[in-house]
């Protein structure tokens, strides 16, 4: 039998349904494998002694009717986990522990997953490659020194290291695609308002979307149906009839219209890329999708737009980190003197960054020309896409502009972080579903990701395009082990 | 100070040399929304409890923690925005007002900027010159913060979040006031129309009830608005016309002075009785307003309007509309009669128990006359009057069917006080029915013309004056029963 850590979620449950393998035989493997992963850097909180004793507790006393039976799961450590540190990645909160569960991490635990730890992420999910993290870098378990993505770089190496059989992150300009294309692995960004934002710290309000993130379509379409729920204590989380993900999965995507984009060919692209989108439509065509070449004109505002809108909304979000309730104080002659050390001592460069961009954004006199302004080419962006929509069924483009770069490299120079984004940022923007799946490799064999988006709530039609390119690519990741 | 007196309230005009200044007045009313839970989350509201015992994570803004409006409280805005004649809009918007302050959790304030629930609407006072009607620019919602408390700790300040997230709502009127008088005739008309629609309780000294009050002062007969000051955050009325008197006379001073009035926010301190400045225009926050990204926008329907308009209760206008054309009681004692909720309520039933017999002068002398100043006396609100309505009533109809005099009434009234008691009880068991039998009275005033001959004699031939000497003896005698105006009649007739 292969080994345990190498199993998809979806042969795990099937494997713990049968009976085959128990789950705290599961847990004990991811746990093992883990501690001997730990030049990767993944996990900033481990949990694995509990998650032992509850998968043994889980064995006592089985529930297969549920849909994550004794899974160990670890998540981005955006999350707030009931009496488990939550960090965001950053100083300030290096010490809380929350007293409350997100509501995705709770879905989870009511279908029978158990926490394995929190996830190494970039600093309140501001960063492409997780070097923002005040816990460090996480290496990519593809190659020495290289970054894994971001912001959820944490989740995407600890699932392509087989540290944990599927996992979570959050996206909010492409933290879940990008990093998924980094590591040769699945990540779906649902629509706005399918997956609860409570007891997710906050990074941009208007943007932020949790989505599964896994080895394959299929583990992501049955952790979407366990997540995606309507929840009351989010006045942003819709109220929409949400599909059973997982069993209305098929590769029949015989007709369906899948559109290209011309905008997203841009300056600079490197040829393997645009190889990979073409090879990616050939796969499409091959699958019985129909090819139509679209518009989307506002393309080239969307990163300009993004990077207004999203650090105005964190300026403001981020201003709970005082020092007054919880998390990090450093001791001031007075409160201002208070704040300004809590501050300047808890947040790290990019995010002291993004707070004051977006600061500057939103001052009297600069709203208008700025923030204003932003909004309107953002509601432009989300025509262009509805208008998409009237002649196809999904868009297909490249995840990244480039695959994973080297620890450092682009750590100095913001602005060519931030073009990492270009191609997943107008899906936040417009609140679309998309998925990023592995579909080859660079010339140093590193991989490459294309992403499907699909129309507002329509993840069903996302996850079968890619469920049935999935199959014609064959991609598989070659993990060499080299840190152990 | 030279402050012309004039008569009329609605006015306060300042005089240095030959000019003549008036004042310009605008209040920003911030009124706690009467609700059981917080506006953005289920914390109670109660006040008076121990510190931070009613804080949820959303209030004390947790990482990740998200607000969800209270239905409720946006239809008590609506209630408060139909009672002041005002626009209902189908849509709003929440707003993050930013600044950095220990009782501000998440870093900023929920808050309306542009687009308040309540648009323009208007308030009636009633002055003694009659009425004026004031301009209501907006109400819109927002949380209140925590408390800062800087006395108790030697070093440190400590914060209260009770308070924190709890709903208020920011009423801003035009700059229609121009006196003291009239500052208090709005608040307390404002007051009046929440204690009604029971959408504040109006207590400030719980600070249910506080305001900006912003000030400008002008030449009188210029319609040019001059450079106003914003006193925050005046917590009494008392303390309003206060503030507003000194910040008038400090500006027309400056002006006089040909100095400039710099627009600035200002802190009113009650010892000292003065304005001091708290912040000027150059250093006001930039509170960088934008939409809520956690909330969407407040839509409305129609429907939800009508709805709470059917819900409307009889408001103080009405309701004094009604008292003068039903009960044919004056156009001032109907404004008193309505100002309170619980007065008018009061009013209401003693005029129902007193049945088709009913003397609707006495009801509104003996409650604005004897009851208010027994009311006044304890310091307490008429919910809480030690005699009930139907006692009072009762009261009332032994006056009016000759069964006791107006005099005896007082006597029953002070008995009255201790456990409500029936008048009718007192009356018999004391024994104050009113002598009105006139052989008796005949019988009483014959011996007293006897025992006072020379004073009869002295009547006649002209000292008129006597008569009251015979009157007061004729009622010593009865022990203050008999009947007075049968007293009265026989006199004239013996004498």
């Amino acid at each position: 039998m292969t080994e345990i850590t190498s199993l998809g979620l979806f042969e795990l449950i099937k494997n713990i349904k049968e009976k085959k393998i128990s789950s705290n035989e599961v847990a004990k493997s991811f746990v093992d494998r883990s501690e001997k992963s730990k030049k990767l850097n993944v996990y900033v909180t481990e949990n694995f002694e509990n998650c032992l004793k509850l998968s043994k507790d889980f064995d006592n006393k089985p529930n297969f009717d549920l849909k994550l039976p004794g899974i160990p799961i670890a998540v981005k450590d955006l999350f707030c986990t009931n009496e488990v540190r939550t960090t965001a990645g950053s100083n300030i909160l290096n010490n809380f522990v929350p007293s409350y569960e997100s509501t995705v991490t709770q879905n989870i635990w009511n279908e029978g997953g158990i926490l394995l730890g929190k996830l190494n992420c970039d600093e309140f999910a501001m960063g492409s490659s997780n070097e923002t993290s005040f816990f460090g870098n996480v290496q990519n378990p593809i190659a020495k020194d290289l970054v894994p993505g971001g912001s959820s770089g944490g989740s995407s190496s600890a699932l392509a290291a087989n540290l944990t059989p599927i996992t979570i992150g959050t996206d909010t300009g492409g933290s879940i695609r990008q990093p998924a294309s980094f590591t040769g692995t699945v990540g779906l960004k649902p629509t706005y308002g399918s997956c609860s934002r409570y007891g997710i710290v906050a990074f941009a309000s208007s943007l932020d979307q949790a989505g599964p993130m896994s080895k394959d379509v299929k583990d992501s379409s049955i952790l979407l149906e366990v997540i995606s729920s309507f929840d009351k204590k989010d006045s942003t989380s819709i109220d929409f009839k949400r599909n059973n993900y997982s069993s209305e999965l098929t590769r029949n995507i015989k007709g369906i219209k899948i559109g290209i984009p011309k905008e997203y060919r841009v300056d600079g692209m490197p040829e393997e890329i645009e190889k990979l989108w073409k090879k990616g439509i050939e796969y499409a065509k091959d699958c019985g999708a129909e090819i139509i070449d679209i518009s989307l004109p506002h393309t080239s505002y969307a990163l300009p737009t993004y990077y207004i809108v999203a650090p105005a909304e964190a300026s403001s979000n981020l201003a709970r980190y005082d020092g007054v309730k919880y998390g990090l104080r450093s001791s001031g002659q007075n409160l201002v003197d208070m704040y300004e050390k809590t501050r300047s001592e808890g947040f790290g460069e990019e995010v002291k960054r993004r707070i004051m961009i977006g600061t500057y954004v939103l001052s009297s006199g600069y709203y208008d020309a700025y923030y204003l302004k932003a909004q309107k080419v953002r509601q432009l962006i989300k025509q262009d896409f509805d208008q998409a929509y009237n002649k196809v069924d999904a868009i297909l483009t490249p995840s990244t502009p480039s695959s994973a770069f080297k620890i450092g490299e682009k750590s100095n120079d913001p602005v060519s972080m931030y073009l990492n984004d270009i191609f997943t940022v107008p899906v936040n923007l417009a609140g679309l579903p998309g998925i990023s799946i592995p579909a080859g490799t660079d010339k140093n064999n590193y991989p490459l990701g294309l992403q499907i988006i699909g129309k507002p709530f329509d993840e069903q039609t996302v996850l079968n395009i890619a469920y049935s390119m999935e199959e014609k690519i064959n991609y598989k990741n070659n993990i060499t082990d080299w840190w152990m | 100070m030279d402050v012309i007196m004039s008569k009329n309230n609605s006015e306060y005009l300042i005089k240095r040399k030959d000019n003549v200044y008036e004042v310009v007045i605008g209040l920003e009313v911030h009124a706690q929304v009467t609700s059981n839970s917080k506006l953005f989350s289920s914390s109670s509201t109660k006040f008076g409890a121990e510190p931070n015992t009613q804080v949820s994570l959303v209030d004390a803004a947790f990482p990740g923690m998200l607000p969800v409006i209270n239905e409720y409280c946006v239809k008590q805005a609506i209630k408060t925005g139909i009672g002041l004649k005002a626009k209902i809009n189908n849509k709003s918007v929440f707003d993050r007002k930013n600044y950095f302050y220990a009782d501000l959790p998440q870093g900023y304030q929920i808050s309306q900027y542009k687009y308040p629930i309540v648009g323009e609407g208007n308030v009636i006072l009633d002055m003694s010159e009659g009425q004026k009607q004031v301009g209501i620019e907006r109400l819109h919602l927002e949380q209140d913060a925590g408390k800062s408390i800087h006395d108790v700790d030697p070093s440190n300040t400590l914060v209260d979040l009770n308070r924190s997230g709890v709903a208020l709502m920011e009423i801003v009127s035009k700059p229609d006031l121009r006196s003291p008088d009239e500052v208090n005739a709005y608040i307390k008309k404002l007051r009046s129309i929440m204690r009604y629609l029971g959408t504040c309780d109006g207590n400030m000294q719980e600070g249910s009830l506080r305001a900006d009050v912003n000030v400008s002062v002008r030449l009188k007969g210029s319609t040019d608005l001059g450079t106003r000051c914003e006193i925050k955050n005046v917590n009494s009325i008392k303390f309003m016309q206060m503030a507003i008197i000194y910040e008038a006379n400090r500006q027309v001073d400056l002006i006089e002075e040909g100095e400039e009035i710099d627009q600035e926010t200002r802190l009113f301190d009650t010892k000292k009785n003065e304005t001091r400045s708290m912040r000027s225009k150059e250093d006001a926050h930039d509170y960088r307003y934008f939409p809520d990204p956690d909330l969407l926008p407040l839509e409305i329907t129609d429907k939800f309007i009508d709805q709470i308009k059917s819900e409307i209760p009889e408001l103080p206008d009405d309701k004094k509309k009604r008292f003068i054309d039903d009960f044919k009681v004056s156009s001032y004692e109907a404004t008193i009669l309505v100002s309170d909720i619980d007065t008018a309520k009061y009013f209401e039933e003693v005029v129902a128990k007193m049945g088709k017999n009913r003397d609707m002068k006495l009801a509104v002398n003996w409650i604005t006359g004897e009851l208010f100043a027994v009311l006044n006396n304890k310091n307490i609100e008429i919910a809480q009057s030690p005699i009930s309505a139907k006692n009072l009533a009762k009261l009332i109809n032994l006056i009016k069917n000759g069964t006791i005099s107006g005099k005896i009434a007082k006597t029953i009234f002070e008995l009255m006080l201790d456990g409500d008691i029936d008048p009718q009880i007192i009356v018999e068991e004391k024994g104050l029915k009113q002598q009105s039998d006139p052989k008796a009275l005949e019988a009483l005033i014959d011996k007293i013309i006897n025992d006072n001959r020379e004073k009869a004699i002295e009547y006649k031939q002209g000292k008129e004056k006597l008569f009251g000497f015979f009157v007061g003896q004729a009622m010593k005698a009865s022990s203050g029963k008999a009947n007075p105006q049968l007293i009265n009649e026989i006199l004239k007739k013996k004498l």
